[in-house]
């Protein structure tokens, strides 16, 4: 509140704090300072530093008599394994739209949940994906195939 | 110094019977509320009480003035949190054992599935009735100054109660719940659609730190489930709780509820019953309103039309909190809270539908997911958010669709709101859209060229031609706030029963087939 000479001042009003009050304004801005920092420090709690989820690296043995070009799903994997002519490779069955998990379907996959369709090459189709299907990693030793979840390839990397 | 015959067992005996009376006036202080006199200081002595005023417009009375929806609000929060603590008793936040122990209480807790479905009902009840009542203020002007911040207060009390829905409708872990928090979690990390196309989500990932703090996991899990939990039960309603304290207290120090400036003639009938104010307690507390400077809102204003809040207001207060209650437990003994089989990672449920009033946005957000999810809700949270601050007109405060256009032009919102989403949905899903025309069209035109974001310029069009017609920010106001709100019922609406399996259109949901 501003006063202007000559306003009658009650004792409601007193003076305004005096602008270089030393002591005070260093008490509030260390006060100030102490409180933004602390709430940084509290925001960096709830981002976890490590996340627990299993491994994303996992071997299958695909079985022989899988038919070329049909998906073979590892148990509790949210992954498309295949195999043709050229070799083996890995499509993710996680939609990149909202995350649900595409189903294999003669025209390549479907997605239950918003209705986006991708190719066999994982190229989107139709619908509201954003992005094809990420093809990952796949590396063969003897008859095991190991697939990374974690790293992608390019579209068409098989071996 | 004692007097002689004082005896201090005979006076701890009369203490003793005269605990219960003690105890009460200790209590109430003014003596029983049962004159207007007594029942005023019972109301200002009384800590939950004072949130009220002493005395209540008799306009503030009157049914069509807030048709008791925020009351119906605030009775089915109580609701919710009288059975979610009972629910708390039995409910475990850990994946798969979560799902056990609300099939324990849904199957074998005795009156569990009851107040299970109360706890559901009276949530469902308190979404519908908070977006109403913010449609009454809406309506009836009554943002505006002073009511501005009280205004801004109730859209954070809107924003928590989306918020308490969203977080409990995980809790149960089952099918539902699951893919809906799945696909709620990837909305959240959907302003990736943007950085991708701009090629900085290396540097700039807003989008996974939004989900990444929000899950605490890269997946929904255990550390998903404790964090919606803890929101849930925790910070929501305290949030919550604060806010409407503060939204009670506000009405109040804003001279009650907005009212025309004739109310007072117009209530003159009814008036004629009771006794005017000022004529019993000559008396006020007048001193303290002495030392406030500034212009408080009841400045200027003379004796108005009012009644004691006690009993006229308390009475209509306890009629809407009974017949809400009411109306939960009713919907409780016909329907069940669902519960699905147990969440599944690997397989999602199909359709996967968010909970009803986020339908609308699933809709828009099956063709963007950043415009549907994030930008679109963004807009219409931020433009709800400052219109009291748009809006500064005085015509038509406190009166029903008040202000330039009035009625007429609500009505004919009602029509383009209603229309152009019909046509555009019906056009999406007759024709398909843009992907489906143009194979490789890049994803950046159609996160911002899609039917949700068509159907915003379409209102937003309309809405400026209001303010050109009728020359007033109100009229554009009321025709925006028409359109959005029709457009969030036929979107939700067809998302609800038009979608089945794999988002496809269906004429009914028994069409759906294999299910
Ligand atoms: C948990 C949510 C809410 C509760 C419990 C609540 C409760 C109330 C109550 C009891 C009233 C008194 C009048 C009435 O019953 O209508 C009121 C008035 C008001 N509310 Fe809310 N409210 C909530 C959310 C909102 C929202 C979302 C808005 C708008 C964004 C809002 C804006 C207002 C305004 C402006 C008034 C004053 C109305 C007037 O003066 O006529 N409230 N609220
Ligand atoms: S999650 Fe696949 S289409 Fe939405």
């Amino acid at each position: 509140m501003t006063t202007h000479p000559g306003e009658k001042k009650s004792r409601f009003d007193p003076d305004p704090m005096p602008r270089r009050d030393f002591l005070g304004l260093a008490a509030l801005g260390s006060m100030m300072a102490a409180f933004l920092l602390s709430i940084f420090g509290m925001l960096k709690l709830p981002k976890a530093a490590v996340s627990a989820s299993p491994a994303k690296k996992f071997n299958v043995s695909i079985p022989d008599t899988l038919p070329e070009g049909e998906a073979f799903i590892p148990p509790g994997r949210n992954v498309a394994v295949f195999r043709d002519a050229e070799g083996v490779f890995a499509i993710s069955t996680v939609c990149t739209h909202l995350g649900c998990i595409v189903k294999a379907s003669p025209a390549g996959f479907d997605c239950p949940c918003h209705g986006s369709g991708f190719t066999k090459d994982g190229t989107v189709r139709k619908g509201p994906a954003p992005k094809p299907l990420p093809w990952l990693k796949v590396s063969l030793s003897g008859s095991t195939v190991t697939v990374d979840e974690e790293k992608t390839v390019k579209a068409g990397t098989k071996v | 110094m004692q007097a002689e015959n004082y005896s201090a067992l005979h006076e701890f005996w009369t203490n003793l019977r005269a605990i219960p009376s003690h105890v009460y006036r200790a209590m109430f202080r003014g003596g029983p509320p049962k004159t207007d006199r007594t029942r005023s200081s019972f109301i200002f002595g009384n800590v939950f009480l004072h949130l009220h005023s002493v005395r209540t417009h008799l306009w503030s009375l009157r049914w069509s003035t807030t048709m008791g929806l925020g009351i119906v609000t605030t009775a089915a929060f109580l609701i919710t949190l009288v059975t979610g603590i009972l629910l708390m008793f039995y409910y475990k936040p850990y994946p798969d054992i979560a799902y056990q122990s609300i099939k324990d209480i849904h199957f074998i807790v005795p009156t569990g599935r009851f107040m299970r479905n109360i706890h559901r009902w009276a949530a469902n009840v308190m979404v519908v009735a908070v977006i109403l009542h913010m449609a009454r203020a809406f309506y009836t002007a009554s943002y505006r100054k002073p009511r501005e911040f009280n205004w801004f207060i109730g859209w954070g009390l809107l924003v928590t109660t989306l918020g308490l829905s969203f977080t409990g409708y995980l809790l149960p872990w089952d099918q539902l719940a699951y893919w809906a928090i799945t696909i709620g979690a990837n909305i959240a990390q959907s302003p990736r659609e943007i950085t991708d196309a701009m090629g900085i989500t290396q540097w700039m990932d807003i989008g996974g730190l939004q989900r990444e703090i929000l899950l605490g996991s890269d997946k929904v899990g255990e550390e998903a489930l404790i964090r919606f939990y803890l929101l849930h039960v925790m910070i929501l309603p305290l949030t919550l709780a604060m806010l409407m304290a503060v939204h009670f207290w506000r009405i109040r120090k804003d001279g009650g509820l907005a009212k025309p400036k004739d109310a007072d003639e117009r209530v003159a009938e009814e008036a004629k019953e009771f006794y005017p104010v000022f004529t019993d307690s000559p008396a006020k507390t007048y001193h303290l309103a002495a030392v406030v400077k500034g212009k408080t809102s009841a400045v200027d204003s003379g004796p108005e039309h009012t009644v004691p809040s006690m009993p006229h207001l308390f009475y209509a207060e306890l009629g809407v909190l009974m017949l809400t209650t009411l109306i939960c437990i009713g919907l409780a003994f016909i329907s069940d809270a669902p519960l699905k089989e147990l969440a599944n990672p690997l397989v999602p449920e199909n359709p996967a539908k968010a909970p009803w009033y986020f339908l609308g946005l699933q809709e828009i957000v099956s063709f963007s997911a950043f415009m549907g999810g994030i930008g679109i809700p963004m807009l219409c949270v931020i433009g709800l958010g400052l219109i009291p601050f748009l809006d500064r007109e005085k015509e038509g405060t406190g009166e029903w669709f008040g202000g330039p256009g009035g009625w007429k032009l609500v009505k004919w919102s009602m029509v383009v709101g209603f229309a152009s989403s019909i046509l555009v949905e019906a056009f999406a899903i007759k024709f398909g859209w843009l992907r489906e025309w143009f194979p490789d069209i890049p994803q950046l035109i159609i996160t911002f060229v899609n039917p949700g974001t068509v159907l915003t310029a379409i209102y937003a069009a309309f809405s400026i031609w209001a303010v050109r017609k009728y020359n007033s920010t109100r009229a554009g106001a009321l025709a925006l706030f028409t359109c959005f709100l029709c457009g969030f019922i036929v979107l939700t609406v067809i998302g609800t029963y038009f979608r089945g399996p794999n988002w496809d259109f269906f004429w009914s949901p028994s069409d759906w087939g294999g299910h």
